[in-house]
């Protein structure tokens, strides 16, 4: 396990490198640059702001200092607000990741509980219900969904109030969030249910004497959750960056907003900053999937 | 209600599947008894209904599956009539069961020793540390070689002979009057299967349990059977001693099966598989399930269900057939 883990780490930091690298030339690239304004600004100035965030050196130069400096801590300062990366970040992280947090937390407990009761009332009315409405929630796209939400409750009825930072109500923006993730698990769990339940050692508890609910709940959920684990680990990395769509329309700014508004100025610092940031986070939930993976399923040789 | 001279008794036992295309009547009408410590061998094809009359015994049918008719009797108490609870006591205390696959039979996420220990926890006030206890000392019994260490590996580590093994030990947990064997050896090796046999044997004599022992292949537990019954379509078509069913066949599906399996009476001549399709159980033919496939059908075997007649001291077979004959020999005499 710890050699399993170790060898993970160190592919991980071969992958990072690689995104660093494509990242950096891609965003280079792309034309324009930070301080390409349409009004006309003093060439003078425009040289002393590349002077200072490095962009008049050679572009391979450019990349060795980003990496020196990234290596000692230093994430670099935003070319569009002059200010250090990383506690912006953290901040704004922080805001989509207590919301994502929120939502992926509602959607495995809805997710595997709804899955569950589909599985055990086939074909009912329960059932029926349920698979409705989760193919409605993976058919809809989030920014309908969110945009509908926002409609109907904030404006319409007033239920709540539009997000704000002086006044934050998660409500909507969460909801919004974990449809989605929520609708795909419970179909998920459903559909591994039915098979665990199909399974020769489930006969076997059975005629052991387990009971019913010791059944399903210990000899068959266990089993069901294997599939499950493998999507969750992604979602929750996924869910916990931040969706742009949904945090443009309820106006959150998280980092998803931030790294979209990255791009459109040509922030190139933010850009990578932001960019390695989530891999980082996605190399980090995966081996934890890898890991909690291992733990569920014995069969699973981790090497 | 009175104590009965058999652990087991079934009387006339109706099972069916409620499928989206009707009514699947596996189990037509199935009779018998079982004495303790003695062994019932059911013999048939695939799909004659062998696993379901197990399967119907302990209640643990698929969800479309139910008993429609007919008594299951334990030690004289129908146990049709027991609530679930009730059922869950006496699943895998007073009878257990086997099953063909032990590749898939045992939960791949627990480890042997939890499986083991869940069965006798069940039934008994053992407290984990003594389940434990139990489990090795079932282990060694069934022949597990080093059970310290294997109660703590998960199935996927054990072969499969050694997994039937594990089964078994599960099964005899808590002393079951009962056991129920659906093809214990099918999945296994030749060798193995001889072992499983042995060890089934062995197991019987030192517990003293009943076994119902079902197969498809009748050579196989020829020997360690007190009776032996033949089903086909859901119903008993013959029954009697090893003997009566191998040198004195009385029904023409029996004879069939005889035909189709290697034995010293056949080895100069070619084995003949029995001709034709199983029946479809969503319609069942009106008079002997057999007949399509019989060389030797009547008109009344179209039409009427044959009865269960005497042929042997041991010995009963539902052919025509039979009344045929006994007619004709009364005609002689
Ligand atoms: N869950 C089910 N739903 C519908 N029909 C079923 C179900 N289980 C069994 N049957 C039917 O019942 C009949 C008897 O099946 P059973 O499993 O008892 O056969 P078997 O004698 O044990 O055969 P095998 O040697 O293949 O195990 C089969 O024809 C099958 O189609
Ligand atoms: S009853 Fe008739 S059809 Fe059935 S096995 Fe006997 S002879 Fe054949
Ligand atoms: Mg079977």
């Amino acid at each position: 396990m710890a050699k399993y883990i170790s060898k993970r780490i160190l592919l991980a930091i071969v992958s990072l490198w690689i995104i660093t690298l494509i990242t950096f030339f891609a965003m280079n690239a792309i034309p324009g640059g930070p301080f390409n304004k349409e009004k006309a600004t003093d060439p003078a100035v425009i040289q002393q702001l590349e002077a200072r965030y490095n962009l008049d050196k050679p572009l391979g130069e450019q990349y060795r200092l980003y990496m020196k400096n990234l290596l000692h801590g230093d994430w670099g300062i935003s070319t569009k607000s002059g200010r250090p990366i990383w506690n912006d970040m953290i901040e704004k992280f922080s805001v989509s990741a207590g919301l994502g947090l929120r939502a992926a937390v509602i959607a495995i407990i809805f997710g595997i509980i709804l899955g569950a009761i589909a599985a055990l009332n086939r074909n009912k009315l329960p059932d029926r219900l349920i698979i409705f409405f989760t193919t409605l929630g993976t058919a809809m796209p989030s920014f309908v969904l969110a945009t509908l939400l926002l409609l109907v409750f904030c404006l319409k009825l007033g239920l709540f109030p539009v997000f704000s930072s002086e006044n934050p109500n998660y409500t909507l923006p969460v909801i919004a969030l974990a449809v989605y993730p929520m609708a795909y698990i419970t179909r998920l769990t459903k559909t591994s249910m039915l098979d665990a339940l199909n399974q020769d050692y489930i006969r076997t508890a059975r005629a052991k004497g387990v009971s019913r609910t010791k059944v399903i709940f210990v000899h068959a959920l266990r089993n069901a959750l294997i599939p499950v684990i493998t999507y969750v680990g992604p979602m929750v990395a996924y869910i916990l960056t931040g969706s742009m769509v949904v945090e443009n329309i309820f106006t959150i700014g998280g980092l998803g907003s931030t790294f979209v508004t990255s791009i459109s100025t040509r922030d190139y610092p933010t850009i990578m900053a932001v960019t390695i940031f989530l891999a980082m986070l996605m190399v980090v939930a995966n081996l934890l999937t890898d890991i909690v993976y291992k733990l569920v399923d014995p069969r699973i040789k981790l090497d | 209600m009175a104590d009965s001279k058999y652990v087991l008794e079934v009387n006339d036992l109706h099972t069916s599947f409620f499928t989206d295309s009707g009514e699947v009547k596996a189990v037509n009408g199935i009779n018998f008894k079982l004495e303790p410590g003695k062994t019932l061998g059911i013999v048939g094809e695939s799909g004659s209904g062998k696993s379901v009359t197990a399967y119907s015994i302990m209640q643990i049918l698929a969800q479309t599956g139910r008993i429609t008719s007919g008594e299951v009797l334990y030690k004289g108490e129908d146990i049709t009539k027991y609530s679930e609870k009730e059922m869950q006591k006496f699943r895998g205390s007073k009878c257990s069961i086997i099953f063909q696959d032990p590749m898939t039979s045992l939960n791949p996420v627990f480890t042997v020793g939890y499986q083991l220990e869940e069965a006798i926890m069940l039934h008994t006030n053992k407290n984990r540390a003594q389940a434990r206890e139990r489990a090795i000392e079932l282990l060694k019994l069934v022949g597990v070689n080093d059970p310290e260490k294997r109660i703590h590996q998960y199935p996927h580590e054990h072969s499969g002979g050694m997994r039937q093994r594990d089964m078994i030990a599960m099964a005899l947990a808590c002393e079951p009057d009962i056991l129920i064997a659906d093809e214990p050896t099918t999945a296994l090796d030749v060798t193995i299967q001889a072992q499983i046999l042995e060890l089934m044997q062995k197991l019987q004599k030192e517990l003293g349990m009943a076994i119902i022992m079902v197969t498809h292949d009748l050579g196989v537990i020829a020997s360690m059977c007190d009776e032996i019954m033949v089903m086909y379509g859901g119903r008993v078509c013959e029954r009697g001693t090893a003997d009566d069913i191998f040198y004195a066949p009385a029904h023409e599906y029996t004879k069939g099966l005889l035909r189709s399996i290697p034995r010293k009476e056949n080895m100069n001549k070619k084995l003949v598989p029995i001709g034709g399709t199983p029946i479809n159980l969503l319609n069942m033919p009106a008079g002997c399930a057999f007949c399509p496939r019989c060389d030797e059908a009547m008109k009344i075997c179209l039409t009427e269900v044959p009865e269960e007649i005497r042929v042997g001291d041991t010995h009963l077979a539902s052919c025509w057939m039979n009344v045929k004959e006994a007619f004709e020999n009364s005609k002689e005499a």
